[in-house]
């Protein structure tokens, strides 16, 4: 039932691009301009490389998918969290996900699917099948920024385990140790963090599993060992450190769903429908001083036709 | 050093400390992943504090019998505002860029939004009225005008509340503590009954009074 990535995506596949081209000086220096002296340091760069303690990780494969924006910095995305399990505040993440243990790590694929399984991560990291994509990715927060994922497309990998007719949904669970993740005790949100996608969506090209980020494995504030990477969806849809994926006939219960009615369960990027408290029609790219206009799907417009039936005010 | 003057520094650096503090911050580009966002929180936080402590010098001046607490209550006030307005700017500056039609649609649909701008011109009124000349001129109604720093710390907090996706302890402790000073101010005021406009005006040492203590008739 898939999967042509190269003709049903615009794709210009290129190489990484060396630090000095990415960042954009004559802009970034107009939009000083504008701003106050004292603003002056304000995004000056940090470290670009991924932190040398993760092994590398090479894929053969890359492809630039954010239509040639510039890379965040390395630092920036790593640490500039939501991962609740290891504290709300943004920098948490990255003070305390060195408490969660990635190996050894396996990920169970159940429910309606022929071949259910456990499979150990490191299986996930043979070179001949990973990609580098390069992606957008748009918080319900309004804020942005473009990482470089490493990791395999999603559908390819779910249809290993031969999901059956009934499989019209997919349910994916992060990981929920009280032991590894202490701030759970305190009950922000319903644990384990839980996550689906209707299978069409799963099986688009687009989605992604990501085990890498910039060369070397995933931090763990980013979701180590393995993550879902959605990129037109908010990004809280992109699970982090997932241990169970599950087919499902019914759309399966999602835990920020279960908070509150702000969260719907497909969550796409849209300009046009606000979250109730606050506008979506602009995001702060992390880095810019300046807001820029959301755009729909997050600039990925090859997903439309999944939503064609939909009223994309009412299924939010 | 006379006790007016140590009360006195101790408000400035309760307003120069935490600005010196950002600025410092801002200089060494210490203000991590989302600058912006830090800025508009850092301020945002400290207008809430001040305008806390300023609540807080009513209830420590019946305690402590000091009319220093309430000497040094409007420059406390008048941090506070600093702050609030240095919020507001960078809000207009960096997540509206100057655009007022946005302005107008955030203050129509967004009612974190709407009550924080409420708060603040509220915050604005007392500022302009704060000196001794708008203090005489208006009288006992300046008393009156005055109280509206009750519903601008309500409308501060509920500002904050709603701005936070789920971990709400933060904005609820702030909320509490300003509904305890408020609460505070209940009983006290029906026992103090007419002391409490003379104690506001021109701060006079007051004797020791029976009706301030615990009253059990």
């Amino acid at each position: 039932m898939l999967i042509e990535v190269s003709q049903s995506i615009p794709i210009h596949p290129s190489e990484i691009t060396p630090e000095a081209l990415y960042v954009d000086r004559r802009r970034f220096l107009k939009e000083l301009g504008l701003a106050a002296g004292a603003a002056i340091t304000i995004g000056t760069s940090q470290a670009w490389a991924a932190e040398p303690a993760l092994a590398p990780l090479t894929a053969p494969r890359k492809l630039e998918m954010a239509g040639g924006e510039g890379l965040t910095p390395y630092e920036t995305i790593t640490h500039y969290n939501n991962f609740y399990e290891f504290g709300t505040d943004k920098e948490d993440p990255a003070r305390n996900a060195g408490r969660l243990r990635t190996r050894p790590w396996s990920v169970v694929i159940d429910g309606e699917c022929e071949a259910p399984q456990r499979i150990d991560v490191d299986e996930l990291l043979n070179p001949r099948v990973l990609e580098e994509r390069i992606y957008r990715h748009r918080c319900v927060e309004a804020w942005s920024f473009v990482a470089p994922w490493i990791g395999v497309p999603l559908g390819e990998f779910l249809m290993r385990f031969k999901p059956t007719s009934k499989a019209k949904f997919v349910a994916f669970y992060t990981l929920f140790d009280r032991q590894q993740m202490p701030e759970t005790a305190r009950g922000v949100l319903n644990w384990p963090y839980r996550e689906g996608l209707r299978i069409d969506e799963a099986m688009h090209p687009l989605s992604f599993l990501s085990v890498g980020l910039y060369g070397r494995v995933l931090p763990n504030q980013n979701g180590a060992p393995l993550r879902l990477t959605v990129p037109w969806k908010y990004g809280f849809k992109s699970i982090k450190s997932i241990v169970r994926i599950q087919f499902v006939e019914k759309q399966p219960p999602t835990t920020w769903g279960s908070m509150s009615a702000e969260y719907g369960f497909y969550s796409n990027v849209n300009p046009e429908v606000d979250h109730p408290r606050w506008s979506q029609a602009q995001e702060r790219r992390l880095g810019e001083l300046f807001k820029r206009k959301t755009l729909l799907f997050n600039g990925y417009p090859e997903v439309a036709s999944l939503y064609s039936a939909m009223d994309l005010r009412k299924d939010y | 050093m006379s006790r007016l003057l140590a009360w006195r520094l101790v408000a400035w650096s309760l307003g120069i400390v935490p600005l010196v503090n950002g600025l410092r911050l801002t200089l060494q580009g210490r203000l991590g992943a989302n600058p912006i966002e830090y800025l508009e929180h850092y301020t945002g936080i400290w207008a809430l504090r001040l305008l806390t402590v300023t609540l807080l010098m009513t209830p420590l001046r019946m305690m402590t019998r000091l009319t220093e607490p309430i000497r040094v209550r409007r420059l406390i006030g008048l941090w506070c505002f600093a702050f609030a307005c240095l919020h507001l700017l960078v809000y207009l500056v960096f997540d509206l860029a100057f655009s007022f039609t946005q302005l107008l649609a955030d203050l129509m649909k967004r009612s974190y939004i709407t009550l924080g701008f409420t708060a603040w011109l509220l915050l604005l009124s007392l500022a302009i009225t704060s000196t001794t000349t708008w203090q005489r001129r208006l009288g006992h109604r300046w008393l009156v005008l005055h109280k509206l720093i009750y519903p601008a710390a309500l409308l501060g907090a509920i500002h904050y509340l709603l701005l936070v996706k789920a971990d709400i302890r933060q904005p609820l402790i702030y909320l509490g503590i300003l509904v305890g000073l408020l609460i505070f101010r209940v009983p006290w005021r029906r026992r103090q009954g007419a002391q409490t406009l003379k104690s506001a005006f021109p701060p006079v040492r007051q004797p020791k009074n029976e009706s301030q203590l615990p009253n059990v008739s």
